[in-house]
């Protein structure tokens, strides 16, 4: 639906660069039209196909109704035939286009005979053009045939015309979407000839009342109408080219069309003439039903004519209200509606004479906008009931005014000796007043007049008689009674004002409810639990989701308990949803024979998923008709969809950002170890050279310092190589610490031997318990960590510094210390010297000679992973007076 | 040096390696063959039946267990395996399958001579029969009369320290993995029980040792076994 037709504006483009992108994606949909069935439509369009066939396309004839005519049949000769679908339906077998197998062969071009025809029940799409839809979806080129009376805003005139109405429709939209439209024109002469030849063939149907249908005038009519209608098609070209080109010219002015539909058949017959009057100006539509109270068979046959004004391209909208035309002009007002269209009161009723009919009033209240009233076209149903007719009110509400009136009586009866009769009758009118607020407004009219009845007849003189004594007394009575109505009038307003308040208040609360749980939660698991729950409650249905596996095709319920609830066939259907994106299953076009109603959950790049609806009863099943709970449910479904995705998204960006952290670390270990490695290597073949070169000349102590040179720094290389190593194997997950329990003076030991050289300026005490019980580790990994801690204690503190290993067990933890008394761990947070391959920033005030920061972060990080790999801890802080203290928890029994 | 020219087989794919290694036991006085694969190697323990074998566990063809199973019966070789360090496992397999020693890679040259040392001179007494009474320091262990004194005093050991302690003084300088031990001591079927190894070891540490967390005998091979030092 275009919004502005006056200017090239930059939406306009917009939308008609998009419409010419779809049309990329989208095949091309070509119809052949015809006035009538015998013109020619399938012989043109066959032949057509011969043309194409003959320059090498890839065509298939989908379905093609040949009708035994002979010329029709030799044209399919050797024509590529897509077998028909079989499918049983009530014992009979008929045959059917087969969609699946039309997409699965994919030819450049399909032909499908009759547009206009109805599937066997059963099929995907009750209609043929529906398929025709899917096809062109999926990027095949149609072909199709269509006679101009199956166009659905075209079904009245024709039924008008030829007395014969045709079921059979296509919504207009198709035929304003098909990329050319052919008219197949034949003469009305000639066609009768060709009837009168036995050359048509007359379907089954009663509907086309043979010879009637092919009277001489019918079929001009016909004629013109097809040709009307291709030639409205040139003028929207020739508008979208304009647009397209900037061709500046005077347009008319937008107009916007309103059509108000009610329960009655007649307003079919409305939305129709309102179709009629859009496409004439060109301007967009809206269907409005003004509902009295939600439920009930009214109700579902209004929502059958907004539906078929929706497929008819109008934007539907469902009020809720008591004062008709009010409403009507206040939308038409908020949507620019410059048009409205009503249709004639069959019957005028009682209450019209009071206040005119509601149609008296909306031309009354429209003032500028122009008021179209049509008179609606009995098509023979009995039921005659009208917009606007109140709700019946039932036995109990009677029953109900009967007895407010009485207790407004008895109260009276208490006061009579005490106040003056003018009094009573306020009693009378407050009672008045409550059966007009909680009850429907029969009842409150029925007590309006009991109201009088009962305070002439009990309380003015003379008392228990209906006789008046005074005149004056009738006045009264009238007065009585009309204040009575009108007080009541205003009280049921207010009541349908504010119950119609009350549920948008409520729809704006239930929707708010879910999105304050949905942004409580976090997790698809948990977002779905929540949408489900809410979706569950508020539209009275059981909720399920389907969301697609690693294949990309949907899985099985989220909920394993949801599965009992989908057959095999819904979650066809709930796979079609997927596919498509678009709704199927209960009160859609597509698959409708489900009672399982199936939206997708659309993502910002994809579609998320499906959710499927099941109606727990009638009244469940009706309000996913009604409009205003079908914008709630999209509203619903899209606020989850909404945080679906963005969890979806908000864990694509974790992990991305994980990667970057860990590519951060990476690179972090890749420059410690280059400056760890080049360091020493620089040392050793530094020192070779410089012998080499010296040769003889060297003296032996030069020669001695150089060859130490060299055999420290290649152990220190080896070091670094032992911590390089564990670090990977313990990242990598290819070592898992092998816990056995070791007594801890092994490892000790083991590690003061293999640094006996570095530790030999240091003295070291060792205590631990002798009854200290073995301790669960990966001795290889444990000797690691003292080697580390013995080394930095070495290599940071002066020569002569003492160093101490102290061990006892303390709540089933043993816990370990290394001390030195050097100058102590450098200043800031000391949790981060166990940082992996964080380079301790040392200077000023740094530990040790301040010669190089080498070895801190490799090592504590080694020892930290390793220490947590136990299931225990490691700290560092100052030792007092002075030094550095590591203390290492590790848990004395085996955690599994 | 002590040794009369025994032969000892260099098996390494490293040029590196041999080319230090091969000059440094020549002036040890030994005489030195190489191998760079597994096949060579064991086509050399026949040919030329070397007494030591230095088998680095990382060859490209054979695994060091294969060419320990692999070589001929006959062979009298003793094999140093010699691997990276955390690969224990390996050595561990090694030693268990036969292998007289091992190395950690990268070793001191001090430290490798002395284990060859150490096996040939083994080597040489294995055919007499077990000494009947050992002396290391003041530890001395008379095993007939399982007697243990350190120093004076006489040191009381339950008889299943008694026996680790006899076994390993057996073995003394020549690695002990804890399998054997445990094989040794507590049977064929005690396999997966090495910690009563370990605190076995660790009483017999508090009771022969004047500081079980340097011990002067009673050294610890992280992730291997025990090495009994005199």
């Amino acid at each position: 639906m275009r919004d502005e037709d006056q200017r090239p504006d930059p939406d306009a483009l917009l939308a008609m660069v998009r419409r010419e992108e779809e049309g990329k994606r989208r095949g091309q949909l070509r119809i052949f039209l015809g006035m009538a069935p015998g013109v020619g439509k399938t012989y043109a369009m066959l032949e057509a196909a011969r043309a194409k066939m003959a320059e090498g396309l890839d065509l298939l004839a989908g379905i093609v109704e040949t009708h035994g005519r002979e010329e029709t049949e030799a044209l399919l000769y050797e024509m590529p035939a897509l077998p028909r679908k079989r499918i049983d339906y009530k014992g009979h077998l008929l045959e059917e286009f087969d969609l699946d197998e039309a997409l699965a062969r994919r030819p450049a071009l399909i032909l499908v005979d009759e547009l206009a025809h109805t599937n066997v029940p059963g099929s995907r799409h009750p209609k043929r053009w529906q398929d025709v839809e899917e096809l062109l979806e999926n990027g095949l080129n149609v072909w199709s045939t269509l006679n101009v009376q199956h166009l659905e805003s075209l079904n009245d005139i024709v039924a008008q015309i030829t007395g014969v109405r045709v079921r059979e429709t296509v919504p207009d939209a198709v035929l304003e979407r098909a990329e050319s439209v052919i008219l197949v024109d034949l003469p009305p002469e000639d066609l009768r000839q060709r009837l009168n030849e036995g050359k048509v063939y007359l379907p089954r149907q009663a509907e086309w009342a043979g010879e009637n249908f092919f009277r001489s005038g019918n079929l001009s009519a016909l004629r013109e109408l097809a040709l009307r209608s291709t030639a409205n098609r040139v003028n929207t070209e020739v508008l979208v080219y304009r647009q397209g080109h900037s061709i500046q010219t005077t347009w008319p002015t937008a107009e916007r069309i309103l059509v108000c539909v009610g329960p009655s058949p007649t307003s079919a017959t409305l939305v129709r003439a309102a179709k009629r009057l859009a496409d004439g100006l060109h301007a967009p539509w809206h269907a409005l039903y003004i509902q009295h109270q939600p439920g009930g068979g009214q109700t579902s046959r209004a929502l059958a004519n907004l539906n078929l004004a929706r497929e008819l391209g109008a934007q539907t909208h469902v009020l809720a209200g008591g004062d008709v035309a009010r409403l009507i002009v206040g939308f038409a007002r908020q949507h620019n509606v410059t048009r409205i269209v009503v249709g004639k009161p069959l019957h005028r009723r009682f209450t019209d004479l009071l206040r005119g009919s509601p149609v008296d009033q909306l031309v009354r209240l429209s003032e500028e906008i122009d008021v179209h009233v049509i008179k609606g076209q009995d098509t023979g149903t009995p039921r005659t009931a009208k917009p606007g007719a109140l709700p019946k009110p039932r036995w109990k509400d009677y029953a109900a005014a009967v007895s407010v009136v009485g207790l407004s009586t008895a109260a009276c009866f208490a006061m009579f000796p005490y106040f003056e009769l003018a009094n009573l009758i306020m009693v009378y009118l407050v009672g008045v007043m409550a059966v007009a607020f909680w009850l429907p407004r029969r009842a409150s009219a029925l007590a309006s007049g009991l109201s009088v009845l009962a305070f002439d007849f009990c309380f003015v003189p003379p008392r228990f008689s209906f006789a008046v004594t005074d005149v004056a007394y009738l006045v009264t009575f009238l007065v009585m009674f009309l204040v009575a109505l009108v007080i009541s009038g205003m009280a049921s307003r207010i009541k349908a004002q504010a119950d119609s308040a009350g549920q948008l208040e409520r729809q704006a609360s239930e929707l708010s409810g879910l999105s304050r749980h949905l942004a409580a939660n976090r997790g698809t698991a948990s977002l779905v639990q929540v949408a489900r729950n809410h979706i569950a409650a508020v539209f009275g249905c059981k909720a399920f989701v389907l969301l697609p596996g690693a294949s990309g095709k949907l899985e099985t319920a989220f909920m394993p308990s949801d599965e009992e609830l989908i057959s095999s066939k819904d979650h066809g259907v709930a796979q079609w949803v997927f596919d498509n994106e678009k709704p199927a299953g209960l009160s859609t076009q597509t698959l409708a024979d489900s009672d399982i109603l199936f939206l997708p959950l659309p993502g910002t790049d994809e579609v998320l998923g499906v959710i499927g609806l099941k109606p727990l009863d009638e009244d469940a099943r009706d309000s996913l008709l009604l409009p205003d709970r079908r914008r709630l449910l999209d509203a619903f479904v899209h606020q989850a969809a909404m945080a679906l995705d963005v969890d979806r998204l908000e864990e694509k960006a974790k992990a991305t950002l994980m990667e970057a952290e860990r590519e951060k670390l990476r690179s972090a270990l890749l420059s410690t170890v280059t400056h760890d490695f080049k360091t020493p290597l620089a040392a050793i073949s530094g020192s070779a050279e410089s012998l080499m070169a010296l040769g003889e000349s060297a003296s032996p102590e030069v020669r001695r310092a150089l060859e130490e040179n060299i055999a420290a720094e290649a152990s220190r290389l080896e070091r670094l190589a032992d911590n390089l190593l564990r670090i990977a194997a313990l990242e990598s997950g290819a070592v898992v610490p092998e816990l056995k329990p070791v007594p801890l003076e092994e490892v000790i030991g083991s590690s003061l031997a293999r640094l006996e050289s570095i530790l030999a300026g240091h003295p070291v005490r060792v205590d631990v318990p002798p009854d200290m019980p073995p301790i669960p580790m990966d001795e290889v990994l444990m000797e690691q960590v003292f080697l580390n801690l013995l080394e930095n204690a070495a290599k940071y503190t002066p020569p002569g510094t003492a160093i101490a290993i102290l061990a006892d067990t303390h709540r089933g933890e043993a816990v370990i210390e290394v001390r030195d008394t050097g100058p102590g761990l450098p200043p800031g947070d000391h949790d981060r010297l166990f940082e992996r391959y964080q380079r301790g920033d040392r200077r000023g005030g740094g530990r040790g000679d301040g010669r190089d920061a080498e070895g801190y972060g490799l090592g504590l990080a080694i020892c930290k992973a390793v220490i947590r790999a136990h299931g225990g801890s490691i700290t560092a802080r100052d030792n007092a007076p002075s030094g550095a203290r590591f203390t290492m928890t590790l848990p004395l029994h085996h955690q599994s | 040096m002590t040794s009369i020219s025994a032969t000892i087989l260099v098996v390494d794919d490293e040029a590196a390696i041999l080319r230090f290694l091969k000059p440094f036991l020549q002036a040890e006085g030994y005489s030195v063959l190489e191998a760079r694969t597994g096949r060579e190697a064991l086509a050399m323990a026949s040919s030329h039946e070397p007494e030591v074998i230095l088998l680095d566990l990382g060859l490209p063809d054979m695994d060091g267990e294969e060419i320990i199973q692999a070589l001929p019966p006959w062979s009298r070789a003793r094999v140093i395996v010699v691997s990276a360090r955390g690969r224990e496992q390996d050595k561990v397999s090694a030693l268990d399958l036969g292998a007289s020693d091992y190395l950690t890679k990268p070793f001191s040259l001090a430290e490798l001579a002395a284990r060859i040392r150490a096996l040939l001179r083994r080597g040489a007494t294995a055919d007499a029969p077990p000494p009947a009474s050992y002396r290391f320091g003041d530890l001395s262990i008379d095993i007939e009369a399982h007697v243990v004194r350190l120093g004076d005093e006489e040191v009381h050991l339950t008889p299943t320290e008694f026996k680790m302690l006899a076994f390993l003084a057996r073995h003394a300088g020549k690695v002990v993995t804890h399998g054997q031990l445990l094989k040794e001591v507590w049977g064929k079927h005690s396999q997966g029980q090495e910690h009563y190894v370990r605190i076995h070891v660790h009483k017999l540490r508090q009771k022969i040792e004047h500081d079980p967390a340097r011990p002067r005998h009673l050294h610890t091979e992280t992730g291997v076994g025990y090495r009994f030092k005199e």
